[in-house]
């Protein structure tokens, strides 16, 4: 079986600055990968590089044996932070936005029976995300953690291969943080979807995903921590990562982001 | 007693405050134009009440006898036809440039350059230019309103675009958008609001623009008429004209953001869930 993604000997430099070296890793489909690691360990770049938004400095990433397009497409979909819906559409219309933009490549809207399929189709997609009810609200009146959902339906209205999450829910609230993680559990569950998220909690790493990635630097240069990259310094199945590994990855983490912090000040 | 910067005014009370300078200003100009009519009656600088109430009859009621017209609503629909174009091509361009510039990073790098070099010309330099080339008739004066709002609508939408979260662009691409489906579904709707900001701070340029143009060579229009009744210091002309003219501003400003809020909710209800 082809790999979804694969990763040969990956560098990412911004001039003198080495974010990620030597990165190898292969990921099947299905796979639901957590990353975490300290700040300003190449996570966000890793996944900028899986979204198309940045080129590798070397090295390949394929996806499905082929390339990777160098820009962003619809076989990836993504949900940051902030940002990822449209303020001047309703829900219901940022949802039937993907529809439409892929079956109307000049006009951007769809009319007649085929926009009625869409609009079923995204209505169901809001259903499952539990926005059924607030198909006509503009996302201002929306919660951060309504928004986020409505996030997720739209991109996944669009049936992508690779679903990447960038910190999705580490504006929200710890009671609206659980809800989202058995909502993205159940998406994913019941879609063959390989998922990247990004997480700045260790233990919603462990909690969610079937595999956990750390990103870490190899090496330190305390007088010049820009001079390595980092990579991934554990890679492991969920299921087998116990109390005492949590805990060692937590203290390296924590020792690699003192050191940032330090050389930063 | 609460602090000075916690005093807020009731509803009430922030309306007469609102009030209380043009009355002041109202009284001035009565006592002065008073003190200067009892000196001597023929004065003109400062006409009374009585006097500007006459000739607001006469202008605004009475047909002309040298026409057969209305005055005022003769030069107050030529001045406005030509603000309304002139604006109007000039949010045209601004959208279409703008949008295209700020979306567009090849374009931007070609043009944008230029743009600014545009914008650094002071529009009432080339009038004369614009009186040689285009003539004397109305196409000069719209040209003038253009030429003096468009680059600075240009700058500001691709400013607005540009400010866009680079979230939602990536978002929409991997939503399988094109260039073209991107700038149509989620970039113009977005900044057609903010281009209705733009107009209503440019109108004023626009206003200043229009009254130059007319002074230096027009047969009709507002700016025409108070320059031209300059001459026999007709202030009880000029000062309803004047009036009449900030009022035709602020309906025009009150219609742009009444017509913004009712077209674009979302843009308005910002952080109110």
């Amino acid at each position: 079986m082809t790999a979804r993604i694969a990763i040969r000997n990956l560098w990412k430099e911004y001039g003198d600055q080495v974010v990620l070296e030597r990165l190898n890793l292969e990921v099947q489909p299905g796979e639901f990968c957590t990353i975490v690691g300290a700040s300003g360990c190449g996570k966000t770049t890793f996944l900028r590089l899986l979204l198309g938004e940045e080129a590798p400095s070397r090295g390949q990433i394929l996806l499905d044996g082929r390339p990777l397009p160098a820009e962003p497409g619809p076989d990836r979909g993504i949900v940051f932070q902030r940002y990822s819906v449209f303020p001047h559409l309703t829900v219901l219309r940022n949802v039937l936005l993907g529809p439409e933009l892929k079956g109307a490549p000049l006009t951007g809207h769809l009319f007649g029976a085929a926009r009625r399929e869409a609009l079923d189709r995204s209505r169901l997609m809001l259903d499952a995300v539990g926005l059924g009810r607030a198909l006509d609200k503009y996302p201002s009146e929306l919660s951060g953690g309504m928004q986020q959902r409505l996030a997720l339906a739209q991109s996944l209205v669009m049936h992508p291969e690779i679903l990447l999450l960038d910190e999705p829910f580490g504006a929200l609230d710890p009671g609206i943080r659980a809800d989202m993680h058995e909502l993205v559990g159940r998406l994913w569950r019941e879609s063959d979807l390989t998922v990247f998220m990004i997480t700045h909690d260790l233990k919603e790493g462990f909690h969610l995903g079937t595999r956990l990635l750390v990103f870490d630097k190899l090496r330190h240069d305390p007088d010049a921590p820009q001079a390595y990259g980092a990579g991934i310094t554990y890679d492991l199945p969920v299921e087998r990562a116990d109390q005492r590994i949590i805990r060692e990855i937590e203290t390296e983490v924590a020792v690699t982001e003192a050191a940032m912090f330090a050389a930063s000040a | 007693m609460k602090r000075l910067i916690n005093q807020r005014p009731s509803r009430g009370t922030a309306v007469l405050l609102g009030l209380l300078p043009f009355l002041i200003l109202a009284l001035v100009y009565l006592i002065a134009s008073d003190a200067r009519l009892a000196a001597n009656p023929n004065d003109k600088l400062l006409p009374s009440f009585a006097t500007l109430g006459e000739s607001i009859q006469r202008m605004a009621f009475e047909p002309s006898k040298r026409t057969g017209e209305i005055e005022l609503w003769v030069d107050t629909w030529a001045s406005l036809r030509r603000l309304a174009q002139g604006v109007g091509l000039a949010a045209l361009i601004g959208l279409t440039f703008g949008v295209g510039l700020g979306a567009l990073p090849l374009l931007r790098a070609g043009l944008a350059p230029f743009v600014a070099g545009l914008a650094l010309i002071p529009p009432m330099a080339i009038l004369p230019i614009l009186f040689i080339v285009f003539g004397l008739g109305e196409v000069s004066k719209v040209a003038l309103i253009v030429f003096g709002v468009a680059p600075f609508l240009i700058r500001d939408l691709q400013q607005r675009v540009q400010e866009l979260p680079r979230e939602q662009i990536i978002k929409a691409e991997t939503l399988a958008g094109s260039s073209w489906q991107i700038i149509l579904r989620v970039i113009l709707p977005q900044v057609l609001p903010r281009l209705i900001d733009g107009v209503r701070l440019s109108l004023g340029a626009a206003w200043l623009f229009l009254i130059a143009a007319e002074a230096i060579a027009a047969t009709e229009g507002l700016g025409y008429r108070i320059f031209l009744v300059r001459r026999y210091l007709a202030m009880d002309q000029i000062l309803p004209y004047v009036a009449w003219i900030t009022l035709l501003a602020y309906l025009t400003d009150l219609g742009l953001r009444l017509l913004s809020r009712r077209l674009f909710p979302w843009y308005h209800d910002k952080g109110a869930p």
